[in-house]
């Protein structure tokens, strides 16, 4: 695992760097649309608590000064699939945050939906050195997780230690300094297609920026869309999204389980499309606009003109009802609960304590999601806004920016990860240029 | 009848792009909003003045406008009051007075105007200011003559410093200051007023003192005999003889001079004819005779 600390400790020094510069760009590549935030870090409380387990990093107090959304292109189900189409996009999107913020950002913290991610739950156990456990312990427990194939061509996107457990006692936040024999760790891993990774950060390298962190939209959204008590007493955040629809599970303010379905908001629009005949603008104007879940009788007389450029005035001149829409849209939203039902109910989501579902991203703006939701997933489902940020412009405040607002926080106050923690010194290779100068600087 | 509306890609191409980044860097941002606004001042203001002619004329112009700052009435300076001088250092001073009156005041060098005046024998010291109303204020302290100085050319009159005041040619222009003659009389004026000070309990005319070898003093009766004073303490030597006179008539005797050099030893001179007489004595009554004309107590 030696390359992966490699790499997610160089993303990890830029970010540092980029913070400490004060700027830093926040990237959301979605599938209906792309959004740049520029935040800058105001240097309050940055680094306050650098030692502790809780918040590594522990940066906070930072401003949004630019925003800027773009529609997508070359995106689909949350991947890049055409290079040069989602460069120009991210282009567009970071020019005008950019202009906004008056400011040149070179470093970028970017998240995707999709790619195929995978939840893994690592344990692992060691016997303590000391009397108490020191940091080389912790490093020692976690690199002792067994880590289970992978897969070809896969990466390791996030790998947080959930839970410590110290001889008999579980459920330690930070065992540092406590006594004990025998240290155990559990450990969730969510890895992604690495073919996604390389090409999102191809994409952000032609833009002449570099990459300086990847999140999980799924993760992310969590972040900013879960209050604090569903962190804690376990909840699960959907992100519908426009190409998937991303689930993460939270319990004890860290993130167990994560998936994403590759269902999403447009192909509801494809469904109106075809349903009604019309362009896909058009059918995305339509169903945000009338768009709906729950037919009420009045919808059979509400009529939606769908227009058209065909020249004939029969074809251009259709009406449907809103009933009709209705009717289009609500089985394919149904899939994509059900199906999301099927994941939460693989994950185990039914035997944590609390069973909070909070809807977020832009389809949770359907109306009447609220009252299908609670009947496919369970009574406990609420919609969730993003939590608000310090400069944030109102039109990026909506459930759609949940992802986007995740990113800052994610940026801001990052969870422990893997690579935080030192490699424990018996990992080193062998007369390693490192272990001697760690035995300098530990000496003199 | 559907109207083509060719959709531009919103993106901005790579160079345009890059030419935003570009502007949006601090650095250029600071090149364009202080550094080329400099540049152009610059450029201007280093054409105009690259015409020597154009120099000359601005160098002129501020000539002019700062000569008639300086020329106002309230600058210029009409009147020189002495206060403290006597009439003969007043007019020495009127004449090294170098500025032409009335003058501006940013013309005075005050430094140098001050030394000038100190450089003056009879001053010692000078303070200069210039008062409103165009008044120039020299406040000068004088030397006060203490003693003469009998050199080769005449008599000098020193203070009590030593240094010299003025030349007189008589003795009789300052007849109340004692004479000093010798070189190097002027460096030990104190000590010399102190002599003459206790000499006077001798109630005797004095002529003076003369410093020997530049180190001590010889007091000078004003028959001519000398009284040797040694180097140090002099004015003790000068009550002991005193104390003598009172005691055995010393001064009265016939004697040349009184040597008071050797503390433990005073000794004295007698003239040739109290020599003789002495001789004359001692051999008609017997006495062993004395072979120098010396005298112990």
């Amino acid at each position: 695992m030696i390359e992966l600390y490699e790499s997610q400790r160089a993303m990890r020094a830029m970010r540092k760097a980029a913070i400490q510069r004060g700027v830093v760009a926040v990237l959301d590549v979605g599938t209906s649309k792309i959004s740049c935030l520029v935040l800058r870090f105001d240097g309050t409380g940055r680094f306050a608590a650098a030692e502790e387990v809780g918040r590594m990093a522990g940066q906070a107090g930072f401003r949004v000064i630019g925003a800027a959304t773009t529609r997508s292109r070359g995106v689909r189900l949350g991947e890049i699939e055409a290079m040069a189409e989602t460069e120009r996009a991210i282009r567009t999107a970071v020019q005008a945050a950019q202009k906004m913020a008056q400011i040149r950002v070179d470093h970028v913290i970017a998240c995707f939906s999709g790619a195929r991610p995978r939840s893994y739950g690592l344990a692992g156990e060691v016997d303590i050195t000391g009397q108490t456990v020191t940091e080389n312990d912790i490093s020692r427990v976690l690199s002792a997780c067994d880590v289970p194939d992978i897969g070809e061509e896969r990466e390791v996107l996030h790998a947080q230690p959930v839970n410590f457990a110290l001889d008999h006692r579980s459920g330690l936040i930070d065992p540092r300094g406590q006594i004990g024999n025998w240290l155990a760790t559990d450990m969730h891993m969510l890895t992604v297609d690495g073919v996604a990774v390389q090409n999102l950060a191809h994409c952000v390298k032609r833009c002449d920026m570099e990459l300086a962190g990847v999140g999980s939209s799924a993760y992310v959204s969590g972040i900013a869309a879960l209050v604090e008590d569903e962190q804690e007493l376990g909840a699960a955040c959907i992100d519908l999204g426009g190409g998937s629809a991303g689930l993460s599970i939270f319990i004890k303010k860290h993130m167990i389980y994560a998936d994403c379905v590759r269902i999403g908001g447009d192909h509801v629009t494809s469904d109106i499309s075809m349903g009604l005949q019309v362009p896909q603008a058009t059918a995305e104007r339509i169903k945000t606009f009338y768009g709906g879940v729950v037919a009420t009788g009045m919808d059979d007389r509400e009529m939606i003109e769908t227009g058209g450029e065909t020249g004939d005035y029969e074809h251009d001149r259709r009406k449907v009802s809103r009933a009709e829409l209705i009717g289009i849209m609500r089985p394919r939203v149904e899939e994509i609960l059900e199906e999301v039902r099927a994941r939460l109910d693989a994950a185990g989501f039914d035997h944590l304590p609390s069973q909070q579902i909070v809807l977020t991203g832009g389809g949770s703006q359907i109306p009447g999601l609220d009252g299908l939701a609670s009947r496919i997933l369970g009574q406990r489902v609420r919609l969730g806004r993003p939590l608000r940020v310090h400069g944030l412009p109102q039109a990026a405040t909506g459930p759609a920016f949940a992802s986007a607002v995740g990113m800052c926080l994610f940026a801001a106050n990052p969870q422990d990860e893997w690579w935080d923690f030192d490699i424990p010194v018996d990992r080193y290779p062998a007369r390693s240029l490192r272990r001697a100068v760690k035995w300098f600087k530990d000496n003199w | 009848m559907r109207p083509v509306i060719p959709r531009a890609d919103p993106s901005p191409s790579r160079l345009r792009y890059r030419l935003e980044r570009m502007r949006l860097t601090p650095g250029y941002r600071r090149l364009t909003r202080l550094g080329l606004p400099l540049l152009v001042v610059a450029g201007v203001a280093g054409g105009y003045l690259y015409d020597a002619d154009r120099r000359a004329n601005i160098a002129d112009r501020i000539a002019e406008i700062r000569r008639q700052i300086e020329t106002r009435p309230e600058f210029m300076v009409h009147l020189i009051e002495l206060e403290g001088a006597s009439a003969g250092v007043q007019e020495d001073i009127h004449e090294i007075f170098p500025y032409d009156l009335p003058a501006s005041s940013f013309d005075f060098d005050m430094a140098a105007l001050r030394e000038m005046i100190e450089g003056l024998p009879a001053v010692a010291r000078a303070e200069l200011r210039i008062r409103q109303g165009g008044v120039l204020r020299v406040a000068v302290t004088e030397r006060v003559p203490v003693t003469l100085w009998r050199t080769r050319h005449g008599f000098e009159v020193l203070d009590i410093s030593g240094a010299a005041i003025a030349t007189v040619e008589a003795r009789t222009t300052h007849a109340d200051l004692p004479v000093l003659a010798g070189s190097g009389a002027d460096l030990a004026v104190p000590q010399a007023l102190d002599i003459l000070a206790s000499a006077t309990a001798l109630k005797r005319p004095l002529r003076g003192l003369v410093r020997m070898g530049e180190r001590r003093w010889d007091l000078v009766l004003g028959d001519g005999r000398r009284v040797r004073l040694p180097e140090r303490e002099p004015v003790r030597a000068v009550e002991r003889v005193i104390v003598l006179d009172r005691a055995s008539d010393l001064l009265e005797r016939d004697l040349v001079s009184i040597d008071m050099r050797l503390s433990t030893r005073p000794t004295v001179r007698m003239s040739e004819h109290a020599t003789e007489e002495w001789w004359r004595i001692t051999r008609a009554s017997g006495l062993p005779a004395i072979s120098s004309g010396t005298e112990t107590r």
